[in-house]
């Protein structure tokens, strides 16, 4: 599958209310080419809210349910049960929320509907931060990162949700970015055609947030994934492998510096040398546990 | 049939004769009992509905809100701090319009923590746009249930619908119900035709970014939606009576004719306010009743006695009683009395008692300081 060959269909339609270059509908877009017409969105306050416009237009050609912040998976599973109590077993019902009403917020809600198997799809997009407030720090901002919350910088790493959604042993889990929308579309084509919880988590750096031209979304993206900032994996049925350049790091391929990433950003722009070092020794021990766990058996 | 049982069970009863496709709930004292015997009913077949067995209250009316917007018919019940939990969801399914049917079994919020009959859980909802009906008796549970998701589903209303009902007084404690047979109840109450939908071939973004504007004119119109409520649940409480022999109306008369003093209450109170009348005009007292059935629309247009003495089983505090403050609006003589929080028990005596203070022009907190 090349980007060429991406289905013609459009469901984000034009005067959305996205900032330029954001990230999230490049997502979305993706996301719905590949799940297609009979699905139903569920949205939580996000960023994507908003992304919709102004009541009584829309931007979004799918029936779409906005919820409370805590609350999208719960109403998810309502709609599945509703669905399902009326033999619609072709609708898919789909939760799109940002990281604040997944990692923090919304995460009580989220572990119950996986652990009672609503046949749903989850997609947690992490601009890493709470944006539609205006940049407050969340449970998947990075150590370091300055925001309207952290103003010196967070001291705290952030927790890694996919992997407390792993826990829930469900049957499909997954990590994208838009920087490769081949490998978004075709997780998220992989996760429409099981049944059960699954999960999609997809990093979509965020230039007004991230402090970066509106220009360089894309290649934030990227370089996140090459510095091994970012992840790209999928587990069926727990079972994790590695996907696209991140499968190549685990091989052994050199990450390419953080420093890369980070001085491309201007909400690192404060950090020293005993941050830099921090966030490095951080990394390293997770790519040495990823190796240990996923990598090749010598 | 006459069935004997508990308030709980008959509300249990009730919810499955009127057919939920979704039922969403999560378990809390006195509540418990409803979702054990719904539970029952799905496992064994004998209901036919999709039963979620959420992890809180939040997301039961969460789960009920996203079943509602696919055009079913759903149900829950819960109580006191379980209802709190809810309360965003409940200014949700409010404005969203979707008749969401639920039984709140009044019990006392914490801390301490407080298991007994007190109505501050459901009267703290009353602006979420949700009817509120209030029952005195298990056949009253019955028959508010069977009645509510007529109300709240007519073209006219669309809002949720919530029957309270006292924890323990009420709810653990058996009593013969008239329940009429599956074919009544489907004669009665037809289904649930939704007003909006999710559908994939009409795809609609519902709850998107409101201008204020539009957003005035939506909270209007579900203001309109629930004085029209007053009609229907008019209308719906003859035809019921017509039915099933037991007409309802916002409110139940008693002896209130001649009355020199009404006492006014709802829920058990009400119950226990009727003997109290007996007992007043045995000894030559013209006393009278008007228990209130509806608390959201509030009946105002039935309030309209000289003087009226009302009972709270629950407090606005810096304000007072909350029904009392609500009639004290209108302007009558009206004698305040708080009773019975967190379970303490008011029998007819106690109310023959305020009954008595009330003529001497006291009110207050019964019996901690009446003056």
């Amino acid at each position: 599958m090349a980007i060429k060959d991406l289905p013609l269909e459009e469901y984000i339609l034009k005067g959305h209310a996205a900032c330029p270059g954001c990230p999230a509908t490049i997502a979305l877009r993706t996301a719905l080419k590949a799940l297609g017409k009979n699905t139903m969105l569920i949205v939580p306050a996000s960023c994507s809210a908003v992304i919709q416009a102004l009541y009584p237009k829309t931007a979004f050609n799918v029936p779409t349910l906005n919820i409370a912040f805590e609350a999208a998976a719960a109403a998810a599973s309502g709609v599945a049960a509703g669905l399902k109590a009326q033999g619609k077993d072709d609708i898919l019902p789909v939760v799109w929320a940002g990281d604040g009403g997944s990692y923090d917020i919304g995460l009580q809600a989220l572990s119950g509907a996986l652990e009672r198997g609503t046949d749903f799809i989850y997609v947690c997009y992490n601009n890493q931060m709470y944006s539609n407030t205006g940049i407050q720090r969340s449970g998947a901002t990075p150590y370091g990162a300055w925001t309207t919350t952290t103003w010196t910088g967070k001291k705290e790493h952030q927790k890694e949700l996919a992997e407390i959604v792993l826990a829930h042993h469900i049957p499909y889990v997954a990590t994208a970015t838009i920087a490769y929308p081949e490998d978004l579309y075709n997780k998220m084509k992989k996760a429409k055609e099981m049944k059960g919880p699954r999960y999609i988590e997809i990093l979509t750096p965020c230039p007004p947030g991230w402090r970066f031209d509106m220009s360089k979304t894309v290649e934030m993206a990227e370089l996140a994934v090459k510095t091994g900032a970012w992840v790209l994996y999928e587990a069926i049925n727990g079972k994790i492998e590695f996907t696209g350049y991140s499968k190549r790091i685990l091989e052994g391929k050199e990450r390419e510096p953080i420093e890369n990433w980070l001085k491309m950003q201007g909400r690192f722009r404060h950090l020293t040398e005993e941050d830099i070092k921090e966030i490095k020794h951080r990394l390293d021990e997770k790519w040495e546990r990823y190796k240990q766990m996923y990598g090749k058996k010598e | 049939m006459i069935v004997i049982d508990t308030a709980n069970h008959i509300a249990a009863l009730a919810a499955k004769m009127a057919k939920p496709a979704v039922i969403a709930a999560y378990p809390i004292t006195p509540q418990t009992t409803i979702v054990e015997r719904l539970a029952q009913y799905v496992e064994k077949g004998e209901l036919k509905a999709e039963f979620i067995r959420v992890e809180s209250e939040h997301s039961a009316m969460a789960a009920c809100i996203g079943a509602a917007a696919t055009g079913v018919r759903t149900f829950t019940a819960t109580s006191s701090h379980g209802l709190l939990l809810m309360h965003e969801m409940l200014h949700w399914a409010g404005l969203a319009r979707l008749p969401i049917v639920m039984v709140n079994v009044n019990r006392a919020l914490g801390p301490g923590w407080n298991i007994w009959s007190d109505l501050n859980d459901s009267l703290a909802q009353r602006d979420t746009g949700w009817m509120q009906f209030y029952a005195s008796s298990n056949q009253e549970v019955f028959d508010n249930i069977i009645q509510a998701y007529k109300i709240a589903e007519n073209s006219d209303v669309m809002l949720p619908a919530m029957i309270a009902y006292d924890g323990f007084i009420l709810s653990h404690t058996s009593m013969p119900v008239e329940v009429p047979s599956q074919q009544e109840i489907d004669a009665f109450l037809p289904p649930f035709k939704p007003s909006w939908t999710l559908d994939i071939e009409n795809p609609i973004t519902h709850g998107n970014i409101v201008p204020p504007e539009p957003y005035m004119e939506i909270r209007y119109s579900m203001h309109q939606a629930m004085e029209n409520a007053k009609k229907i649940i008019e209308e719906v409480g003859e035809e019921f009576g017509r039915k099933f022999g037991r007409e309802y109306g916002l409110v139940e008369e008693y002896r209130c004719e001649d009355a020199d003093y009404v006492i006014v209450t709802m829920a058990a109170l009400a119950a226990e306010a009727r003997v109290a009348v007996d007992e007043l005009r045995s000894k030559g007292e013209k006393a009278g009743l008007l228990k209130l059935r509806t608390f959201r629309p509030f009946p105002h247009e039935y309030l309209k006695y000289d003087k009226m003495i009302v009972i709270d089983r629950d407090i606005s505090p810096g304000l007072g009683g909350i029904v009392y403050n609500e009639i004290k609006a209108g302007g009558k003589e009206v004698y305040g009395f708080i009773a019975g929080l967190g379970g303490v028990d008011v029998s007819y005596k106690d109310i023959e008692r305020i009954y008595e203070l009330a003529k001497e022009g006291k009110e207050g907190w019964y019996p901690t300081e009446v003056k």
